[in-house]
């Protein structure tokens, strides 16, 4: 071994062992794990253990509370990405323009809610859609429109809910927009301008197509973060009302450390892994088909 | 007339950028402003904006009266606080330990296995978290280690990002300087020490304030692992007072302006690394 290949093993050495024992480990365990029945009783005594093979998924999807999470995750990806995509992207066009001042401010402003404690914050959104004394109610109520019992209305709570993580959460790609638009070519920016291009041409023509791959990437990630949704229906709505915001993970935490199944969670979270890579997958096929990647 | 014409677009693309920053920014200031008011005071329609008189009340039961007569409350900010605090710190120290010359190593010392390693670290940071969690709780049964803030803090160390994020830095600095160093007759310690260190400096706050700013917010991990209430970390405390205290908005704005205000604090003034960082070392290519 070269004195350099030895500094490199005490460099990297240890992170790797971690890395190994902390995630590689735990990984390969969480896909055997998802074949046993470990309940309770295991927990109480190793002998009780069994293995089950597929029965763990079978029995999941004999499951209405588990279809039910999947369907509300479902729900929340597809309203939450384009919601959340489409506020920064339109913070990040809004400061890009020439004419507004103080940017790095407005930025730090706007990105504030993304470092926040999301235990913290949903206290603040329960707190301002509150039915009767909420400050969004108030507003509305402003321009007529009859209180809305956002936390405690089946067909409001997933609106309610997304409505707080995309306060939280625009920020963040705002600030990857920001780098995005900045490298659209000027030159090519004017020469659509001499010719005519209206704003809205000029920006499906010129600025979609370049800040492509980052909106691919931005999709990548929120597809991802949200279906990993969970401190925020667990403080704001404990899942209700009437399971409306119960999510893959609620489910999952729920299984696993309330009722103490931790075969069938751990089979949970293998589901949630595989759809995670397939969401991805897909778009990543997507993105080579118009050529962002 | 053009003249004018591009002075109210600016009023106007200005105006809005203040608007929209106004809205974002409301319910943190009236997370703050509620905080102040007296028990109940904010349960009127329409929502008061401002305190009609400040009070410190929510604040004085929250850290002092919970603190020293504790007796018959179930949670505690104080010691939560401090957990939270310990932990955080912690963390961010023990994983630049680990992460940072790993970074280098993978960058600029050559090893076999290295572009293998590479490989296999990038496709691990597809692997969401929670999958890991339910094993990890029963390995750390097994060890002992639930409800310890060991058992808090050591998944966290397994820094693939923070691995990735300081390679992609050290990447950035010219062979020739280490290569002459080495001529010099320096060894690789002396070189990461007094050569490699120093460049990355502005990198290394970056991801302190990451692991710090993840450490700090992290949520269910956290749950899984501590049982007692005198170990739990601020945000867990701060959900379990919610699941007490529903009703009493002023107090619980008290404990999210408590749980909310550090990382202001830490991130205002160093906001350039981190949003610069989100840049730096987000996966291109």
């Amino acid at each position: 071994m070269t004195r350099q290949e030895r500094a490199a093993w005490v460099f990297a050495g240890p992170v790797l062992a971690a890395i190994a024992a902390m995630l590689v480990l735990p990984v390969a365990l969480a896909l055997v794990l998802g074949l046993t029945d470990y309940s309770i009783y295991a927990l109480a005594d190793g002998g009780n253990l069994r293995f089950v093979g597929l029965d763990n998924f079978a029995e999941l999807f004999r499951t209405p509370l588990f279809w039910r999470a999947l369907a509300n995750t479902a729900l929340f990806a597809l309203l939450g990405v384009p919601m959340a995509i489409g506020a920064s992207l339109f913070a990040a066009l809004l400061l890009n323009d020439a004419a507004v001042r103080w940017k790095p401010v407005w930025r730090v402003a706007l990105f504030a809610p993304y470092v926040t404690s999301v235990v913290a914050t949903a206290i603040v959104w329960r707190f301002l859609l509150n039915t009767r004394f909420g400050i969004i109610n108030h507003a509305l109520g402003m321009v007529g429109i009859p209180p809305v019992d956002w936390l405690g209305d089946p067909r409001a709570s997933i609106p309610a809910i997304l409505l707080f993580v995309t306060w939280k959460i625009f920020g963040y790609n705002m600030i990857v927009f920001t780098a995005a638009l900045s490298a659209v070519p000027g030159e090519l920016m004017e020469a659509a301008r001499l010719d005519g291009a209206s704003r809205w041409g000029r920006f499906r023509h010129v600025t979609l197509p370049a800040i492509g791959p980052t909106l691919l990437l931005a999709a990548v990630m929120s597809v991802a973060g949200f279906l990993q949704l969970f401190a925020e229906p667990y403080v704001m709505t404990m899942g209700g009302p009437a399971q409306s915001t119960v999510t893959v993970l609620y489910f999952m935490f729920d299984e696993g450390f309330r009722w103490w199944n931790l075969g069938q969670a751990s089979a949970t979270a293998l589901i949630l892994f595989v759809l995670i890579l397939g969401v991805t997958a897909i778009q990543t096929r997507v993105g080579r088909r118009y050529q962002w990647l | 007339m053009a003249v004018k014409r591009r002075t109210i677009r600016a009023v106007a693309v200005n105006g809005a950028a203040a608007a929209l920053t106004g809205v974002v920014l409301l319910p943190l200031v009236w997370m703050v402003t509620v905080s102040f008011m007296p028990r109940g005071a904010s349960s009127h329609a329409p929502p008061p904006f401002w305190p009609e008189r400040w009070s410190w009340e929510n604040y004085y039961e929250l850290l002092v009266r919970r603190a020293i007569d504790g007796a018959w409350f179930d949670y505690r900010i104080v010691p939560a606080l401090i957990n939270s605090l310990g932990i955080a710190a912690l963390a961010t120290l023990l994983g630049l330990i680990l992460t940072v010359p790993a970074g280098y190593a993978f960058a600029k010392l050559r090893f076999t296995g290295r572009e293998r390693l590479l490989k296999l670290l990038i496709a691990a940071l597809v692997v969401p978290g929670q999958v890991a969690m339910l094993p990890l709780f029963l390995m750390f049964k097994e060890l002992g280690l639930v409800n310890s803030y060991a058992g808090v803090i050591l998944p966290g160390l397994a820094g693939v990002f923070a691995v990735l994020f300081v390679r992609q830095a050290v990447l950035a600095i010219p062979d020739e300087m280490l290569d002459a160093a080495r001529i010099d007759g320096a060894g690789e310690g002396r070189i990461f020490v007094s050569i490699v260190l120093p460049l990355i400096a502005p990198i290394t706050v970056t991801l302190a304030l990451f692991i710090f700013l993840g450490s700090w917010n992290d949520f269910l991990w956290p749950l899984i692992i501590l049982s007692d209430q005198t170990r739990y970390t601020l945000p867990v405390a701060v959900a379990a007072i919610m699941r007490e205290h529903a009703a009493d908005g002023e107090l619980m704005m008290a404990a999210s302006v408590v749980t909310t205000l550090p990382v202001l604090l830490i991130f205002l003034p160093l906001q350039r690394f981190y949003i610069g960082g989100l840049l730096g070392g987000s996966v291109k290519g």
